[in-house]
């Protein structure tokens, strides 16, 4: 494993070399959009690789991670939570620290840079919880670019508070009002809106899904996560890699981020969570778990739907996970038995908000809550002298209205 | 040869340019479909092509987003689909395309889908969000059920990619008007004839179809002077929304209306030119 201190973001995972040319992770992935944006895929894909390998854009990106989003993200000894659960020793890697609140603006910053270098003028995001939206706003502002933000008009309201921060930062909010109005009528519309306007646009897709390349760019972004954790735990443990390494998935952005620079040693065990809503029988957002092979939103991966092919409303207290697909790799590491899927209910992403602010002094986002959640199934069989790495990504502060919304009601 | 292939391979004999006109499986009402192909039929389409809904169809306007909840609310099923078009093609002759997306196709499984075409008598198959690269069978499973699978180009699409296309698509190349959604009203049609013209020099193997935006007999004569035809497909949607809105309106007089929309557009498509003057002439008119 690679201990050095270089702070590259590109370097990859040796022994692990997914997607193909083509854009795919074993079976899964390909780009299924209408013929429109294919040659714009095409020349992203050739940025993209012609920026990865240029020293100035690599040099520029660092320099802007460390001073202005705040890299590298702490890597905190959870004391008390280690006690509560007994072993092994846990850490939380901090993106909740990043600013804008969430491990997104990795991902963003990347994708702005790129945009310039397209010379791409107009922005245009979808978002779920708003993070992703927050995290394209504030690049665009930082950069004094125009920024369009869609967002289901169900996550407008019980996301209210990101709404404010997007528009404060200048970008436009646009709603999707159609379906479910979540996450995945939003980045409808935000691929709709890059077919018309593709020439002067750039889209920034928020998490591993989507047509080729997104979901392998996105996750070069995401990866200087496990980099720095790798890093961090060398100084810590001696050691560069943990024994066992925690996310969430809804997209699979954060996991991946974590998971990608461990992913060709065996030895360390990987677990996903995914969103089981009011139940895993119930309305959830558990695509791994319960979904089937399908096309959406431009990638073969796993969907839920019904038999007819139909995409499904997916359902979560958390907006960021309540999304009816999954990035195709994440589907690729699951059916090779690489990422273990678990899942986490409402209710239990609950307690675990709770748990983790009490214990650690940290609120935690509700998308991360359903990691925090699954801690002690994980850490079941694990030593003492082992060590877990839990990703942090992202703070509770947008979720209180919901927190309360939710507690309140569930007292009536 | 298919049907589909066929009719337009007689058109382009006699200098006339072909009229598709595609309608949403089960819109505006689940039974209303059989009588809507019907009355597009006696208005004189070259060809229908009949909508397969979907729940997420990144390349369609708001038109056909709303036909398309509509449809899947009523409980259109792809066997619904297949029906109507088996019915259908029971008492005409004239060919019979699916448009949909891949992924209903995928869950209805492959085989079973071209073999349901070959039976319903489907000629052609049009998947938008189908890129020309794939790993996905989907173009040899069709061409083994005798099945046309037509392609999507753009005014982005470059000529290298133009003449690719070509190479795979079977029936026809569909040239998307500009880029953007259906039912988005037309730019500056100078610019839209220039792009059918470089089409038009790259595709060779195929007729080629304009479509996206166009709802006029006008549009038509204007648009299809250098190729071979043109889909209509909001357009009439926006008609059906209309017509079953007026409950004073009879059955049978909605179906009259669709018949003279149909009428009406495919005025546009001649055969207006003799033998010999069909080379666009820069100075004419």
């Amino acid at each position: 494993m690679k201990s050095t201190a270089h702070t590259s973001p590109f370097l990859s995972a040796r022994g692990y070399d997914m997607p193909d040319e083509d854009g795919y992770f074993g079976e899964y992935g390909g780009a299924f959009v209408p013929e429109i944006l294919g040659p714009a895929l095409e020349e992203l894909t050739a940025a993209f690789e012609d920026a990865r390998s240029d020293p100035d854009f690599i040099r520029v990106l660092d320099d802007l991670l460390q001073t202005y989003v705040g890299r590298p993200t702490p890597l905190t000894y959870a004391a008390r939570l280690t006690e509560e659960v007994g072993a092994p020793k846990i850490y939380l890697k901090r993106e909740d620290l990043c600013h804008t609140g969430a491990h997104k603006i990795n991902n963003t910053m990347g994708q702005v840079l790129l945009a310039r270098r397209l010379g791409k003028k107009r922005i245009i995001a979808e978002t779920g919880a708003g993070q992703h939206g927050v995290a394209t706003a504030t690049v665009c502002a930082h950069f004094g670019m125009q920024c369009i933000v869609y967002m289901g008009d169900e996550d407008i309201r019980r996301q209210a508070l990101n709404v404010h921060r997007m528009r404060i930062l200048g970008a436009e909010v646009r709603p999707a009002s159609s379906g479910s109005r979540t996450l995945k009528d939003a980045t409808n519309e935000a691929i709709r809106d890059w077919v018309t306007n593709v020439e002067s646009t750039y889209y920034i897709i928020g998490s591993v899904v989507g047509p080729h390349p997104y979901p392998a760019m996105v996750r070069e972004f995401q990866a200087i996560i496990g980099r720095e954790t790798s890093r961090q735990l060398t100084l810590l443990e001696g050691r560069a890699y943990p024994d066992a390494l925690l996310a969430c998935i809804g997209g699979g952005s954060n996991a991946i981020g974590l998971f990608y620079p461990f992913l060709d040693l065996r030895e360390v065990a990987c677990y996903g969570v995914e969103a089981a809503g009011e139940g895993i029988e119930a309305r959830h957002a558990a695509t791994l778990t319960r979904g089937r092979q399908g096309v959406l939103h431009g990638a073969l991966s796993y969907l839920l739907q019904n038999s007819e092919g139909q995409v499904q409303e997916a359902h979560s207290i958390s907006a960021g996970l309540d999304y009816p697909g999954v990035g195709p790799e994440h589907a690729h590491l699951k059916d090779i038995g690489r990422v273990t899927i678990l899942t986490a209910t409402d209710e239990e992403a609950l307690e675990a908000v709770s748990r983790l602010s009490r214990l650690e002094g940290i609120i935690p986002a509700l998308e991360t809550a359903h990691a925090i959640a699954r801690v002690d199934e994980v850490a079941t069989g694990m030593s003492a002298d082992q060590s877990l790495v839990i990703c942090c990504s992202g703070r509770g502060d947008k979720d209180m209205s919901t927190i309360a919304e939710y507690l309140s009601s569930r007292d009536e | 040869m298919s049907e589909l292939k066929h009719c337009l391979q007689k058109l382009q004999n006699s200098g006339e340019k072909a009229l598709g006109i595609f309608v949403t499986s089960g819109f505006p009402t689940i039974a209303a479909t059989g009588p809507i192909l019907e009355a597009i039929d006696a208005g004189g389409a070259d060809f229908i092509e009949l909508g397969m809904p979907f729940s997420d169809p990144l390349a369609e306007g708001k038109t056909i987003q709303m036909s398309s909840a509509v449809a899947l609310d009523s409980g259109v099923t792809m066997d619904y689909t297949f029906e109507k078009a088996r019915i259908f093609k029971e008492k005409s002759d004239t060919p019979i395309l699916l448009m949909g997306y891949v992924n209903p196709i995928l869950q209805y499984g492959l085989s079973n889908f071209f073999s349901s075409c070959q039976s319903s008598r489907v000629s052609a198959v049009i998947l938008p969000d189908l890129p020309h690269k794939t790993r996905l069978s989907i173009r040899q499973k069709a061409l083994d059920h005798g099945i046309d699978i037509v392609y999507l180009v753009a005014p982005t699409t470059s000529n290298d990619r133009l003449t690719a296309i070509d190479e795979l698509s079977e029936g026809f190349v569909y040239a998307v008007s500009m880029t953007g959604l259906t039912g988005t009203s037309m730019p500056d049609k100078t610019v839209v004839m220039n792009y059918l013209k470089r089409v038009r020099s790259h595709v060779r193997r195929n007729p080629v179809l304009v479509g996206f935006g166009i709802s006029s007999a006008d549009d038509i004569k204007t648009l299809t002077e250098n190729i071979d035809g043109c889909i209509v497909g909001s357009a009439l949607i926006r008609l059906l929304e209309d017509v079953w809105q007026s409950e004073t309106l009879s059955e049978s007089d909605r179906m009259n209306r669709v018949t003279d929309f149909v009428r009406e557009l495919k005025t546009g498509t001649g055969p207006v030119r003799k033998a010999g003057s069909a080379r666009p002439v820069a100075s004419s008119q």
